[in-house]
């Protein structure tokens, strides 16, 4: 059954129909809210399908307790990949700090295989292939983790449908996930998806110990193509350590014919 | 919607620096100078021009170093200067450059294509400028990188009265094997090529030497090294397994031209502990075996049956503090030389570095025993821009 087939029920049977089921079979009905979450997923996904590559630039604020920031600043390209059990492919440069201008880092992202990652480090002119195991540790030392900036592919997750309710000024789909890949540091993540357009608009992170360890707020979603949403702002705040990290988009552009051959290891040497 | 680096885009970065060796014991040699403190100020600014929506680059990066009590560490390189052109599948450079082939840590055996600039440090991660033709082809089969090296560097010495020096100053002027002298054409070609876990480089060099050999002679001075430079070459591969949080490593090379042909290899695995500590900490530990079967034919290496013991912690903090060090041991003779490196952000702008090197229990009839006195530490301070 499609969302949409769902949809076009007339309400009140839909009710008689799901109170039926969940009386007559629980496991049915868990296999139900499985099935309802992840088709929420997948339509987020088809919605965001077929841009081929975008461009972006970041600016990354990093707050302590005490309010002091430090900024990052990285300019990004990705890669929409259709390969089989791969994901998308992306490159980081940053711009500031200013000792690290220059060092960039490759991803090809898989789906439950660890991502291939290259760091290119400009002082040395290296080209280094490095570890893709620490995926819950924090990117250079933000409330990020590697696997919060990764490409979310489907099948990352397995997926169980919460509940529908207002979030803002919007009706949001309620879905919890949780990670299917090795070395996450969560045990689930929360996830709520306007209903208007399938765009997250807020992710709640629990720890390997089932605590409410970050939120994670989208901000001023602008449509790119006519077609493609991407938020202007995240920010991510860990409730355990009192740290926060703004993550500021700007300069987006869209298919851009970037040439697959951009983003391999003997490329990344060319970063600057 | 604006769309970034257009036409010209153009950037200036780098960094200034202000440094400082501390030498705690006295020297060696009677001619060095006896100079605990050793002061040194720097430049290293990059200049980056693109054309044509970023398809055409130019770039230059002097390093300009002025140091108090070494002339020969006072010197000025163009680290890279030159023109890059990117196409599709295909690269061209042209110019200085810098280029580097590896995968360990403690001891880069394949890297040949730059000069090392050896006043700069002992760990012979500071190159000199390369004039190159450089084209790489990206194929489905790999990356092939093609190099013509029309010019020779001849590798940096401390000075007669430097700490570093060894026993014996290195002579100004090198002897060349070949008559066309510095103006030798090498040429190196490479393949690169990566799986899921592997990453694999075959290279081949021929040309002039980059590790000169240093014969002893006496001048109306005394005694002194010349550095004379022969005609080899070298076939070698560098790979990598990566396997979860642990990395296999392993660079091996032949090469003819310095005596009898030789093999030589460094294998390594360096393995990561992720968020340990009460932090986000990580701290990898690194083990790496050396072996080098040249003769006395062949240019002196002390990485000839040692294994290096090497930590790394990443504090993962926004300053991004960071500690590597360990010993470098020869389990032949004994021979031991430490090292470690420490360094941390302040503010956006500004980096504190201290490193220190660790010389003890060097065999008498090594070379490294002209070093022994010069256990020192270093501490620099960087503004970048």
């Amino acid at each position: 059954m499609t969302l949409t087939a769902r949809r076009a029920l007339p309400l009140g049977m839909y009710a008689v129909t799901v109170a039926a089921v969940l009386l007559a079979s629980p496991t049915l009905a868990q296999q139900s809210s499985k099935q309802h979450g992840r088709e929420i997923a997948a339509e987020a996904d088809r919605r965001d399908r077929g841009w081929g590559d975008n461009a972006s630039v970041m600016r990354m604020i990093l707050r302590n307790r005490n309010g002091d920031e430090s900024v990052r600043e990285l300019r990004r390209q990705v890669l929409e990949t259709n390969e089989e059990g791969a994901g998308d492919k992306s490159l980081l440069t940053f711009d500031a700090p200013r000792d690290v201008a220059g060092t960039s880092l490759l991803s090809h992202t898989k789906i439950l295989e660890p991502d291939d990652q290259w760091l290119f480090l400009p002082a040395l002119a290296r080209v280094k292939r490095i570890s893709s195991a620490n995926k819950s540790g924090p990117f250079v030392g933000s409330e990020f983790a590697y696997e919060d900036l990764a490409s979310q592919e489907i099948d990352k997750y397995e997926y169980r449908f919460m509940r529908e309710e207002t979030c803002g000024d919007l009706a949001c789909f309620v879905v919890e996930r949780l990670p299917r890949y090795e070395h996450s540091g969560y045990t689930k993540q929360v996830v709520w998806w306007d209903k208007d357009e399938y765009r997250i608009q807020r992710i709640d992170f629990y720890d390997r110990k089932d605590s409410l360890l970050k939120t994670l707020a989208y901000d001023g979603y602008q449509r790119y193509l006519e077609r493609y949403w991407r938020p202007d702002r995240m920010t991510m705040e860990n409730h355990q350590n009192g740290k926060s990290t703004e993550l500021v988009f700007a300069e987006w552009t869209f298919a851009n014919g970037l040439p697959e051959g951009d983003l391999t290891p003997s490329r990344l040497r060319r970063a600057r | 919607m604006t769309l970034p680096r257009t036409v010209g885009a153009q950037e200036i970065r780098g960094s200034a620096f202000l440094e400082t060796r501390l030498f705690p014991w006295s020297p060696a040699f009677a001619d060095q100078r006896d100079a605990a403190i050793s002061p040194s100020v720097g430049l290293e600014p990059e200049f980056i021009w693109e054309r044509d929506a970023g398809s055409i680059r130019f770039l230059v990066k002097p390093f300009l170093r002025w140091d108090a009590h070494d002339d020969d560490r006072t010197h000025a390189d163009l680290r890279e200067a030159g023109v890059l052109y990117l196409a599709n599948d295909w690269t061209l450079f042209a110019g200085a450059g810098k280029v580097f082939w590896g995968k360990t840590e403690a001891h880069h055996l394949v890297d040949i294509i730059n000069q090392t600039d050896s006043v700069e440090d002992i760990d012979t991660e500071d190159k000199l400028g390369q004039p190159m033709i450089n084209l790489t082809l990206e194929r489905d089969w790999g990356a092939v990188d093609l190099f013509f090296l029309p010019y020779f560097r001849e590798r940096t010495h401390p000075g007669e009265r430097a700490r570093l020096r060894g026993a014996f100053p290195v002579l100004e002027n090198a002897v060349y094997a070949s008559g066309a002298g510095r103006w030798h054409p090498d040429f190196a070609v490479r393949w690169s090529y990566f799986t899921n876990s592997l990453d694999l480089a075959v290279s081949a060099f021929r040309g002039t030497s980059r590790e000169p050999f240093l014969v002893p002679v006496t001048t109306q001075d005394g005694h002194a090294l010349q550095a004379v430079y022969e005609i080899i070459d070298q076939v070698s591969i560098d790979t990598q397994w990566t396997a979860g949080a642990t990395l296999w490593k392993l660079e091996a090379l032949t090469r003819g031209g310095h005596g009898d042909r030789f093999l030589a290899a460094v294998a390594g695995v360096e393995h990561t502990l992720f968020g340990i500590g009460p932090g986000p900490a990580d701290l990898g530990l690194l083990v790496e075996l050396m072996l080098d079967g040249r003769d006395e034919t062949a240019p002196f290496t002390p990485f000839d049956n040692d294994v290096f013991f090497g930590a790394r912690w990443a504090f993962n903090d926004t300053a991004d503090s960071a500690i590597l060090g360990g010993p470098v041991i020869d389990y032949e003779t004994g021979e031991l030389f430490a090292f470690l490196e420490a360094e941390r952000r302040f503010s956006d702008r500004w980096i504190v570095a201290l490193e220190t090197r660790w010389f003890t229990h060097t065999n008498a009839t090594a070379p490294v025993h002209g070093l022994r006195r010069d256990d020192f530490v270093s501490l620099r301070l960087s503004r970048y821009f």
